[in-house]
């Protein structure tokens, strides 16, 4: 919302001196935060002048331009500008006479759009300024001529300023407001903002008398089907006035005051019902009254009625619409927009006036449906006082009697919703008690009677009648806040409260982290992306084969490309190491942690029905049907690993990265997160097919690691070897403990010795040494393989796999028979598993 | 040349070794002289062979040329050996003064060994280490420097605060029923406060599922799953469909807090934040709270702190909204508003990181560069 300061100073004292920032300071105070400052971007000498003659002269291109002399100061006095009082001035336009007063930019002025007025050479002649047109002073779009000061009714000496003439030395402050004060969208309303937050005496235009009542123009309010059992309108006012001239031109303050709170001037009737809007918060529409045929209905829209709205656009109606409807039809949008048929034009000389109070809700689903959010309906849905339309229509009928010329007729209806709100107990002491200092009744009941409350002392409390324009009031919470923003939040003190003792972070929360501190010290980068992908990327990272993985889409994606959120991390993380790549940091090993989403296939996604009321406990069995509708989205990390882990340096050729850095990578998570990642020969449709590893922990596949197949990098323009790893962290700590069963330290001598296993190459070297460890006994400590050599020596098709194998005993120190004889014995299960055979 | 079985025998001269070293062509020459004779042990040969065998000890400059001259004059062989092995031939009544004198003469020269030896142990050690001096600037690194983000760190670091005042820490689903993420938090379907938190909604609309627009309705999820008194933290990512700027993007960290308690008001509101924000930003920070309008809170309001150390000088600066649990949300949670009452609060922490470390645009934070996080490193 925008407010013009001059505006808001006629219905409340500004202090002396306010500036648009003092305004905005004390503003704020109460809740209407500051946005912006808005002014006319006008500076310099700009005055009234005189023309005292004009020579036209006709120019080589066909136009004719009048060489003026123009009085801009007194006789014997020195021009704004420093110069003569009289000053040549050369002008295109012609809708002007000697002895017109007009607006002269002197040399030195600077117009909106930074336009710089300086003595100029044209057309054969010095220009020492210019005759403004409206346009050029930024007072809407007139350009048709320069400002004749007389058409406005204006007259001032020659040399006068001529900004505080036509309105143009005000500025406007804008606010932000919140949705729940509708009231705030308009002049009234933020004047009495001000007012509680300087204490500043507060004049309530609405409060003028009104004009005497109308009767005779039928409106029937007929809602057969009221939303949310609440009838569509329960107000109306309507006004006539005669006889007026549509074609006068808007005064200039009207228009720039108009212009500051963000509107553009379209006509003097147009602009009077938008001015009143903005004064009072009541939304109003004029209709030409010959162009309407009988009285009005307020209905709901009938099924397949259509509607020519005021913008040309010709709506299908929804049969919740409410609309506005003579003996032709439907005429308007009610509290949205107006229609064609009855607009207001140049040729009206019968206005009707309609200030109406529409049900919220109708109006906001209305607005939404043919998405058409207006002036109006951003009052209505936030809820315009109901009992405004009676002034607000005599002051749109004084206006146009005092601009327009017209009179007014004692023809017109009223519908008023008189009803007081209900009242609300406020208990004694809830206050105090919810905000956490004390306020005495006195201080409480001055409070809201500030806001406009009416206010009893009663048995236990205070019973309160909030003001018709504060809707949005419904509870003591509500007052208490009132009560507490108008005395000042600063009142309430410090004090911290004392939790209940906690148990710190869950074992899963300490896993995670443990996991992003342990890869980062390992060497990794942590970035962040965002989860919007395309199908196919997630069809070719979601799942090992190729086939549609179950995503969620989103209705309103920002990218139309990307519609749906990631299955996997790995995406993103690519996308994330190409720009990288782009940006010249070549080697790289960077990882996320975040949720991925996994809808289950033949599961139905979100809750079927209407969604169970928000202001109780939903039952047990509703809670568990809305959990149920939510797609898994486990916590996963992904690692993506390229260029070299170390480069070049003395004495050290670089390090080339692959799948050896993101099977680390397992391992520094398996590690951090205190769970064993069994590592095996793996596939996915996206990973290199002998480079991948599939991953682990006890019988679960909990991910994968692997190098990109080198087609996808090269399409992705990604270097050949990419590795990457991504884990199912929520997987991976399902089910464990951190609680390790210690073993005890045995300290006798250790036993070692090495064995070399020949075995076909296809057997994986893990499930040799898992036979070797199991078949040697609990005497073989560790084991750890220390080649895998194949070529000369072997035969066809076979590897030979050498371990150095350390043996202890618990209570003895060990021969090396003992050793050889379980080393023996581990070989001989290793070779009844896969044929392996001692190499000498 | 060694004479194993004693006397007779030859020995080397003892005369000769100083000549030997340094050998001249790689090859040793031990010129001998043969002991026959008991009778050969004097005060002169006992000298002749000490000199000797000091001399050459004095003379060795390193472990390998003192090798040389204890093999020469002290190992068996040695003319000192041979002495010493004379004795047995010597008669028994000249046992005693023979043996003194040779005996004293081993003395001389096995100590003028140690010390030889230490001298040049110390040397060669001195001298090895010079030769390994390495510019310790020049080494090449094994070692990655990986980093952690910073707005994970900061999120962590916001998590410790409050786990060390007894509060823990919740989480929920990023893709959230609508009924949590608004219409148990008193959002009305048709009101715009609903339009205010523009929303990614998730196809097919009759499924009501949202990306969760705040972390709120993890509060929500909180008061319905565990027993008041409840103090909980909810951090994550949150979704609003802005485009990405410098000041905008699309997915963002909250972090809320959640009290409800008997007897909570907004001074407890505003203590905890006062402790919160002293915390991140030093002693001298604090709160001030401005009226505003949130459907889940009232009295609402929106937090500014005081910032000490703002670049450009303390000022106050906007980071939230909080407020007191409106009792709808209360209720809707089955939490009976007129026993307990409850406050909560809600900061970006993007902002936080721009406030405190300086950060200028948004997209350098979600972009993914990796010198945006290894500028912060470990560290937040």
């Amino acid at each position: 919302m925008r407010v013009p300061l001059n505006w808001l100073a006629e219905y409340v004292d500004l202090e002396p001196g306010a500036t648009p920032e003092s305004v905005q300071e004390a503003l704020v105070k109460v809740g209407l935060e500051e946005e912006d400052v808005h002014t006319f971007d006008l500076t310099g000498p700009i005055v009234v002048g005189e023309v005292l003659e004009f020579t036209p002269e006709e120019q080589s291109n066909g136009k004719t331009i009048n060489w003026c002399r123009v009085r801009v100061a007194a006789d014997g006095e020195i021009a704004a500008d420093g110069g003569d009082a009289i000053h040549g001035i050369v002008c295109g336009a012609h809708n002007f006479r000697v002895g017109d007063k007009v607006v002269v930019t002197l040399p030195g002025a600077v117009l909106p759009g930074n336009f710089v007025i300086a003595p100029r050479k044209t057309y054969g002649h010095v220009s020492e300024g210019m005759m403004a047109s409206a346009r050029e002073l930024g007072l809407g779009d007139e350009h048709d001529g320069i400002i004749v000061l007389s058409t406005y009714g204006i007259d001032a000496p020659v040399g006068t300023p001529a900004l505080p003439l036509l309105g143009l030395d005000d500025s406007a402050v804008e606010i932000n407001v919140t949705p729940d004060r509708g009231y705030a969208f308009s002049v009234r309303g933020v004047a009495r903002e001000y007012s509680h937050a300087t204490g500043a005496a507060f004049r309530d235009p609405a409060l003028a008398p009104a004009a005497l009542e109308a009767t005779g123009f039928s409106v029937e309010i007929k809602d057969d089907a009221p939303i949310r059992g609440v009838v569509g309108a329960d107000a109306f006012t309507t006004r006539v006035v005669r006889g007026v001239d549509a074609t006068r031109p808007t005064p200039p303050w009207l228009v720039a005051r108009l212009s500051l709170a963000g509107v553009r001037s379209i006509s003097l009737l147009v602009d009077i019902t938008n001015y009143v809007m903005f004064e009072l918060g009541q939304p109003i529409h004029g209709y030409d009254l010959d162009k309407v045929a009988g009285g009005l209905v307020v209905r709901r829209a009938e099924k397949g009625e259509t509607l020519v709205t005021l913008d040309g656009t010709e709506r299908k109606l929804h049969p919740e619409d409410l609309v506005i409807a003579d003996d032709s039809g439907a005429i308007g949008l009610a509290g949205v927009m107006g229609g064609a048929t009855t607009e207001i034009s140049d040729t009206t000389t019968d206005v009707l006036i309609e200030a109406a109070h529409f049900s919220p809700v109708s109006i906001a689903r209305t607005a939404r449906r043919h998405k058409l959010p207006s002036e109006a309906s951003k009052r209505f849905e936030r809820g315009v006082d109901p009992r405004l339309g009676r002034a607000a229509a005599a002051r749109v009928a004084e206006l146009l009697v005092e601009l327009a010329g017209g009179t007014i007729d004692s023809l017109g209806q009223t519908i008023a919703a008189d009803e007081a709100p209900e009242a609300i107990l406020l208990p004694a002491g809830y206050v105090s008690g919810l905000i956490g200092t004390e306020y005495t009744v006195a201080e409480e009941t001055s409070a809201l009677v500030e806001i406009g409350a009416e206010v009893t002392a009663v048995e236990g409390g205070l019973s309160v009648v909030r003001p018709t324009w504060r809707s949005d009031i419904t509870g003591p919470c509500d007052l208490a806040e009132e009560i507490a923003r108008i005395i000042g939040y600063d009142r309430i003190p410090s004090r911290l409260p004392v939790a209940p003792p906690g148990r710190g972070l869950t074992r899963t929360q300490r896993a995670r982290r443990r996991v992003a501190q342990t890869l980062a010290a390992a060497g990794s980068t942590e970035v962040q992306s965002y989860p919007f992908v395309s199908a196919e990327t997630n069809n070719m990272f979601g799942s090992a084969t190729p086939a549609d993985v179950p995503a969620i889409k989103l209705a309103n994606a920002l990218d139309a490309r990307e519609p749906f959120l990631r299955t996997s991390v790995l995406p993103g993380l690519i996308g994330v190491a190409k720009r990288n790549l782009a940006r010249g940091l070549v080697d790289l090993s960077i990882y996320e942690t975040g949720l991925v989403f996994r809808p289950e296939a033949g599961v139905a996604l979100g809750y079927a029905g209407e969604l169970p009321n928000g202001t109780v406990r939903p039952s047990e069995a509703e809670l568990a049907a809305l959990k149920a509708g939510i797609p898994p989205q486990p916590h996963h990390v992904g690692v993506l690993i390229v260029g070299n882990v170390t480069p070049k340096q003395p004495g050290l050729d670089a390090v080339p990265s692959g799948l050896t850095d993101a099977l680390d990578a397992v391992r520094q998570v398996a590690l951090a997160a205190g769970v064993e990642i069994r590592i095996e020969q793996g596939s996915h449709q996206i990973l290199h097919p002998g480079r991948t590893a599939a991953l682990y922990v006890g019988e679960t596949l909990v991910g994968y690691a692997g190098e990109l197949l080198p087609s996808f990098a090269a399409e992705s323009d990604l270097p050949r070897t990419v590795a990457v790893a991504e884990i199912n962290l929520d997987a991976v700590l399902a089910g464990g403990t951190d609680i390790v069963e210690a073993q005890s330290i045995f300290t006798f001598m250790a036993a070692t010795q090495d064995l070399s296993l020949t075995v076909p190459v296809e057997v994986p070297a893990a499930e040799v040494q898992a036979a070797v460890l199991e078949g040697a006994g609990e005497l073989l400590e560790h084991i750890r393989l220390v080649d895998d050599y194949r070529g000369q020596g072997l035969a066809e098709g076979h590897k030979s796999l050498s371990f150095a194998l350390r043996f202890r005993a618990a209570d003895r120190t060990l021969t090396a028979a003992e050793a050889s004889e379980a080393k023996l014995a581990g070989a001989a299960l290793a070779g009844e598993r896969f044929g392996a055979a001692i190499r000498d | 040349m060694t004479n194993a079985n004693g006397p007779p025998g030859w020995i080397p001269s003892a005369r000769a070794v100083p000549e030997f070293w340094p050998p001249a062509g790689g090859r040793t020459r031990v010129e001998c002289v043969f002991v026959s004779d008991p009778q050969l042990i004097t005060e002169e040969s006992v000298a002749a062979a000490v000199d000797a065998a000091l001399a050459a000890i004095a003379a060795a400059a390193d472990s390998t040329a003192l090798k040389q001259a204890r093999s020469a004059h002290m190992a068996e062989g040695s003319p000192l050996a041979n002495l010493n092995a004379a004795l047995r031939s010597v008669p028994n009544d000249q046992k005693a003064a023979f043996g003194k004198l040779v005996g004293q003469a081993r003395g001389r020269v096995n100590g003028a060994y140690a010390a030889a030896e230490e001298r040049i142990v110390a040397a060669e050690d001195a001298a090895r280490l010079a030769a390994e001096t390495v510019d310790v600037t020049a080494l090449p690194s094994r070692y990655r420097a990986g980093a952690r983000h910073p707005l994970e760190l900061l999120r962590e670091r916001v998590e410790d605060i409050f786990t060390g005042m007894g509060w823990e820490i919740a989480e929920g689903p990023e893709v959230e029923s609508e009924w949590f993420n608004f219409d148990a938090l008193n959002f009305d379907a048709d009101h715009p406060a609903r339009a205010m938190q523009d929303t990614f909604f998730v196809e097919p609309p009759e499924a009501h599922l949202v990306m969760r627009t705040h972390t709120s309705p993890v509060q929500v999820r909180t008061m319905l799953d565990r027993e008041v008194p409840i103090y909980v933290l909810a951090p994550g990512r949150v979704y609003r469909t802005d485009e990405l700027d410098a000041t905008h993007t699309p997915v963002f960290t909250q972090f809320e807090g959640l009290a409800v308690d008997k007897g909570l008001t907004m001074a407890d509101l505003r203590g905890t934040l006062d402790h919160f924000v002293k915390s991140v930003f030093g002693d001298e920070a604090k709160i001030r709270l401005r009226p505003s309008f949130f459907p889940f809170t009232e009295p609402s309001a929106e937090l500014d702190f005081w910032h000490p150390t703002f670049k450009g000088g303390a000022r106050w600066i906007e980071w939230g909204g909080c407020g007191m649990i409106h009792p709808n949300v209360l209720r809707a949670a089955g939490i009976d508003p007129e026993i307990y009452s409850g406050f909560a609060f809600g900061m970006g922490v993007e902002r936080g990181l721009m406030l405190r470390d300086g950060v200028q645009d948004m997209r350098e934070m979600v972009e993914g560069d990796v010198r945006f996080s290894q500028q912060f490193g470990m560290v937040v």
